[in-house]
């Protein structure tokens, strides 16, 4: 990689989020959804962000892209801090980073057509103030994700849950973003239209020079589409590095859990796997653990781990992992 | 008219875990709650087929004679299970209700029975949290309790509808060894609907894909995975990337869209995303045929030609 400046920098981001008192004003918690989260994405690049459900992954995409304003911490966009801008400096930003929900029918207006889903943005932020040539634009963006001009006739109900996606990926595209959020953009569709929109996502990627965050837990689509990934557990990062090292050579005792739990398509191959089946449950982000988010339900506990917070350091060259053991 | 289940037949032996595998609005779903004979109605209707569960064709019975087979001897899981749990009973209320109706059991009896269900599937403080509702416990901690649930009349059979894809992979994991064991343990036989194609690898003796409301293909699970014979089965396994091998450059999809069942082509209807094509699948549909040995069947009249090599070829 070159020394160029990377085009998202996430530095100690941290998001609480107090929850209401108990009914006669008990005492109030603080959910700790992401607890100290730094990480860099580069142009051009995929970081694939993986953990369980309430890991806080889509809590650091919404930070991200200030939808929730963060607790503290920076989050440095082209340079600039965006948890420093008011409203109005960031409405040309949130044209530069765009989203890509899960669920594509609950993110697109059921009474406009296709063709007006993905025209508004282009006429709201002047990007293409002509009507005839914002016609044109449609088109090509439909084009693009691979649908018909005919489709930006169609309703979102008249679409296959594919074909939703496409367009929610067309309606991102036509503010010409640098970076996509991609926000389990696969996990509700069906497996073999899964693959489609995953080449889809590559291709225009190379085409237009994108940058993505691409949040998931399905730890095989990570691992294809990502060029580094990062570990989440409980509002942290519990590891990060480049794909091939993060499935090769896992350091975190939780990464490892996490890769022997997926169930390989191949019978032969899961009749000799060993099993290593995680106990317990993620604990609430409302009180979680002293020292290290994990060592309740770690393998490879020691007292160290109970009582102090590993630190996220590089045990190898770019291989991250918070774990004193790694 | 929607066909959502058309002329489908599976078979399931005691103690045996067999997955039905398909894309949502296959059938998958239908076909099991048919069992149940809980397709909703008016809606939906079983049309003609028969049942057959120890014997005894289920849809000769009437409804009383089946409330008494629901539960006791056929057990249901679903999905989600803070929709299939009543919110507003405690959980112990929801354990020990089918003991006392079915098996007539003492409220201290099935209580106690009830204890030893959640101790069985792994539920610390059983005490404590049989006087607790369903919002009280976790997502993976509901599942447990549907499946203490389900095997708390001790059925013969439990039908599993995506008993795990709600929850995360390591509770994932975790479920489906517990109800692998405990299957194995109870002799209960297992039907697991799933779109997972690791969930079937790992758990499942024997597995039927279904595409557009039929089945296309049945054989045992290594079978099916080694050899598949069906270009929709093969596309399935081929779509998915795998963590046990080295990144491929770019996924292999099928192409085009799932079918619309309400405009099924008049042949086959994996047709239009077919690479194996010949004229004769547009007109005719193509019945289950055996195309190697130990019961592997597949509807393909091309399924002598449908290898990986190929379908890399084809491509």
């Amino acid at each position: 990689m070159t020394g160029a400046a990377p085009l998202l920098e996430v530095r100690n981001l941290v998001k609480h989020f107090p929850v209401g008192g108990g009914l006669f004003g008990g005492p109030r918690g603080i959910v700790r959804a992401v607890d100290g989260v730094s990480f860099e994405i580069r142009r051009g690049e995929t970081l694939g962000l993986v953990g369980e459900s309430g890991c806080g992954k889509t809590t650091t995409g919404r930070c991200i892209l200030q939808l929730e304003r963060p607790t503290s911490g920076q989050v440095l966009f082209e340079g600039r801090d965006l948890t420093t801008l008011d409203e109005a400096e960031l409405r040309p930003v949130r044209r530069k980073i765009q989203v890509i929900f899960q669920d594509p029918y609950s993110s697109l207006n059921p009474r406009m057509t296709v063709g007006q889903i993905i025209a508004e943005p282009l006429a709201v932020h002047g990007i293409e103030p002509d009507r005839t040539a914002r016609g044109d634009r449609v088109r090509d963006l439909l084009r693009r994700v691979g649908l018909l001009p005919q489709h930006a006739d169609r309703y979102p109900h008249e679409m296959s849950g594919g074909q939703r996606q496409r367009v929610g990926i067309a309606r991102a595209l036509a503010m010409e973003p640098a970076l996509i959020i991609c926000d389990e953009p696969v996990s509700a569709l069906d497996v073999s239209i899964q693959a489609q929109i995953i080449n889809l996502l590559e291709d225009l990627q190379a085409e237009l020079g994108l940058t993505y965050l691409f949040i998931a837990h399905d730890l095989a689509v990570v691992r294809h589409i990502s060029d580094r990934v990062a570990v989440m557990y409980l509002g942290r990062i519990v590891e990060m590095t480049d794909r091939k090292s993060l499935y090769d050579e896992p350091l975190h005792p939780y990464t490892r859990a996490l890769l022997a739990a997926v169930p390989i398509p191949d019978p032969e191959l899961e009749a000799r796997r060993e099993r290593v089946v995680l106990g317990g449950e993620v604990p609430s982000p409302l009180n979680p653990p002293a020292g290290c988010v994990f060592h309740p339900r770690c393998p490879i506990v020691v007292d160290r781990c109970r009582a102090e917070v590993p630190p996220l350091r590089e045990v190898k060259p770019g291989h991250w992992a918070a774990c004193f053991l790694a | 008219m929607v066909r959502a289940v058309d002329d489908v037949s599976w078979d399931i032996a005691e103690g045996e875990t067999v997955a039905l595998v398909g894309e949502s609005g296959c059938g998958k779903s239908v076909s099991a709650l048919s069992v149940m004979r809980l397709v909703p109605s008016p809606g939906g209707r079983i049309v003609s087929g028969k049942i057959v569960f120890k014997g005894r064709n289920l849809l000769d019975l009437s409804e009383e004679e089946m409330r008494r087979v629901r539960g006791r001897e056929i057990a249901m899981i679903f999905q989600e299970p803070m929709t299939s749990l009543n919110p507003v009973l405690t959980v112990g209320r929801q354990l020990t209700e089918g003991l006392e109706i079915h098996l007539g059991m003492s409220s201290a009896d099935a209580r106690r029975r009830a204890m030893e269900l959640m101790a069985m599937v792994g539920i610390p403080d059983t005490a404590r949290r049989l006087s607790q509702y369903p919002h009280q416990f976790s997502g993976g901690m509901r599942q447990r309790i549907m499946i203490a649930m389900a095997l708390s009349c001790q059925p013969s059979l439990v039908l599993a509808d995506e008993p795990t894809t709600a929850l995360d992979v390591t509770i994932q994991a975790q479920i489906l060894e517990l109800m692998k064991d405990l299957s194995r343990r109870l002799g209960v036989a297992m039907l697991i609907i799933t779109h997972n194609l690791g969930v079937v690898a790992r758990y499942a003796d024997r597995v039927n894909v279904m595409y557009a409301g039929r089945i296309i293909e049945r054989g045992t699970a290594r079978e099916i995975y080694a050899n598949p014979r069906h270009p929709y089965t093969l596309g399935l396994l081929r779509s998915v990337p795998r963590l046990d091998e080295p990144r491929r450059e770019r996924l292999a999809p099928i192409d085009g869209q799932p079918p619309d069942l309400t405009r099924l082509p008049p042949g086959c209807a994996f047709v239009p995303r077919c690479a194996f094509r010949v004229d004769r699948c547009l007109e005719q549909a193509p019945a289950l045929r055996p195309v190697a040995a130990d019961g592997h069947v597949a509807a393909c009249w091309e399924a002598d030609r449908v290898t990986r090599q190929t379908a890399e070829a084809s491509r």
